[in-house]
């Protein structure tokens, strides 16, 4: 047990001193987030409608952190890729759940981080009064959300061992149709016909969807926070998605490292 | 227990490759055509060939980072494929290519792979220390990034990365490939002395001739994926009537050592077993 928490150690000491060495690019990408956060919500803010903010606050909050965790494990092996020590991860005696692990501990530390510094930053902008809303619940819809949000990052993570440069387009474009199916700034309602069924499967949807429950902005107009077991459906389905996701995502990678193996495809890119 | 380090018994690798506009194309690159050799523990082997003849194929299998097509090996009496996660915590491998994350300094690196091989912090940072004195190092270069040290001191820091958990198999392709003469004599002494104080079975796959002379006792030719001849160093030049290695290689391989990377050396395409010296 000491050894795989020392082995899953290993993961966020790297990406921690990652993160530090890099340091300038964090702050620009979080800068870039947080003005763009801002430019979203101040369109209800010029609409004088506190509801439209708010669900544009929710949105934006929401996707930076879904996304930014999702995107991060996907490209975790990619980034291993372009440096050449993929090779050496692989040969090490660590399983690929406890390395897969290591990677998700720290993009959810760094994406709970950086979500942070994002509502310190709208906070000079924007006026938020969420005194009516439950915050307390929306973290745990944040937390269970996330769980499906690694699995899709873990099957993701496997596209650029099939590809490096293919796989790390694949996953953009995987990304941005969760951004367009889960009504992210918007009801899924207003999506054409055939593309309902998609933010159906999507776990953004069921996070969107609970969260506003929870802030008091689901209905026409703004109320008080519902109370966690309002959201019940929805947490269900996450926590599914979660479950199935999770194991599924472990089973896709190990495919296609079993793929590469045989093929050829571990040898560095970049 | 088996009583030999590495054995590989008729082992094959191909890969298929698409080529043309539409990939349609397909072609068979045969890497590795039924390889067999052993190696004691304990024993250094040097495995010679020119780039292309499927060195780094076979370490990749050995690495377990390639699944084999046909054939067996066992490493220190394990088998592969089958005990991959057994033979990794013995194996320590260095390529020619030091790969590394280079903005991290060499400290964190090697934390980071010790971490991986379930180390404690203050051994493996001790341990590290040690190794890269011994390869001749200094200290203050510990905390600098990796991008800011030579080929050479990035290659001393694989070396030390390969052998921070002491394993008892090193397998080493083309490890003192780029390093200037210094640097080179630091690692084979280095490697030497391992050898007889550790007991570490090595198998040292390079082009350079002088090298794998002063450090292996004996050494396989492989030319176009096959082991075209193996023996003592002075077994090969008498039995290719060579003054030197070079020439033994070019009599035995039919090729120079410096050639090579399409896989077809003329000695290669012979389906004869290769000639022991």
């Amino acid at each position: 047990m000491e050894q795989i928490l020392r082995q899953t150690w290993a993961f966020v000491f790297r990406d921690y001193h990652l993160t530090r060495r890099y340091m300038s690019w964090v702050v620009v990408f979080t800068f870039y987030a947080v003005v763009n956060s801002a430019t979203i919500a101040l369109i209800g803010v010029a609409a004088g409608d506190r509801r439209l903010t708010l669900t544009l606050l929710v949105g934006v909050l929401l996707w930076n952190f879904l996304s930014v965790l999702f995107q991060e494990i996907a490209n975790s092996i990619t980034y291993e890729r372009w440096e050449g020590t993929l090779e050496y991860t692989f040969m090490a005696p660590v399983s690929r759940l406890t390395h897969l692990a290591g990677v998700s501990l720290y993009n959810l530390v760094y994406s709970v981080a950086r979500s942070l510094v994002i509502i310190g930053g709208l906070m000079l902008f924007i006026d938020l009064d969420l005194s009516r809303a439950n915050l307390w619940g929306a973290l745990v819809v944040l937390m269970v959300s996330s769980m499906a949000f690694m699995g899709l990052g873990l099957m993701a993570a496997a596209l650029p061992v099939l590809s490096p440069e293919r796989g790390a387009e694949a996953t953009n474009i995987f990304q941005g149709i969760l951004l367009l199916v889960s009504g992210v700034y918007y009801p899924v309602e207003v999506l054409p016909g055939w593309l309902r069924p998609l933010a159906a499967v999507s776990p953004a949807t069921y996070a969107l969807s609970a969260s506003r429950k929870l802030i008091g902005i689901e209905g026409a107009e703004m109320t008080d926070g519902v109370p966690l077991s309002a959201v019940t459906y929805e947490l269900t389905v996450l926590a599914v998605m979660g479950v199935v996701m999770i194991p599924l995502g472990l089973y896709v990678f190990g495919l296609v490292e079993r793929w590469a193996k045989r093929t050829g495809k571990l040898k560095r890119t970049g | 227990m088996s009583h030999q380090g590495i054995e590989v018994r008729r082992l094959h690798k191909h890969f298929s490759k698409r080529r043309g506009l539409l990939r349609r194309r397909g072609a068979t690159v045969h890497a590795l055509k039924d390889i067999s050799f052993s190696v004691g523990r304990g024993e250094t082997y040097g495995l010679l060939g020119p780039n292309g003849s499927g060195k780094s194929t076979l370490i990749r299998v050995l690495s377990t980072l390639l699944v084999p097509d046909a054939g067996e090996v066992r490493l220190l009496g394990h088998r592969l494929p089958g005990e991959e996660q057994a033979v990794r915590s013995k194996i320590g491998r260095v390529s020619a290519d030091a790969a590394f994350y280079k903005k991290l300094s060499a400290r964190e690196n090697l934390l980071y792979s010790a971490y991986l091989y379930g180390m404690e912090k203050a051994p493996a940072e001790r341990r590290a220390l040690e190794i890269l004195e011994a390869l001749g190092l200094e200290g203050e270069k510990f905390t600098d990034p990796l991008e800011e040290m030579s080929r050479g001191m990035q290659q001393k820091v694989a070396i030390t990365r390969a052998l921070l958990v002491n394993p008892p198999l090193l397998l080493l392709d083309e490890p003192t490939t780029g390093l200037d003469p210094k640097s080179r004599r630091d690692v084979q002494t280095f490697l030497e002395n391992l050898r007889s104080e550790h007991g570490t079975t090595i198998l040292l796959t390079s082009h350079d001739m002088a090298e794998t002379e002063r450090l292996c006792p004996r050494i396989g030719f492989i030319a176009g994926g096959r082991l075209v001849a193996e023996g003592t160093a002075d077994e090969l030049k008498r039995l290719s009537n060579s003054a030197s290695l070079d020439d033994a290689f070019i009599s035995l391989a039919g090729e120079k050592l410096g050639e090579g990377g399409n896989g077809k050396a003329k000695g290669a395409e012979r389906d004869a077993e290769p000639v022991e010296a």
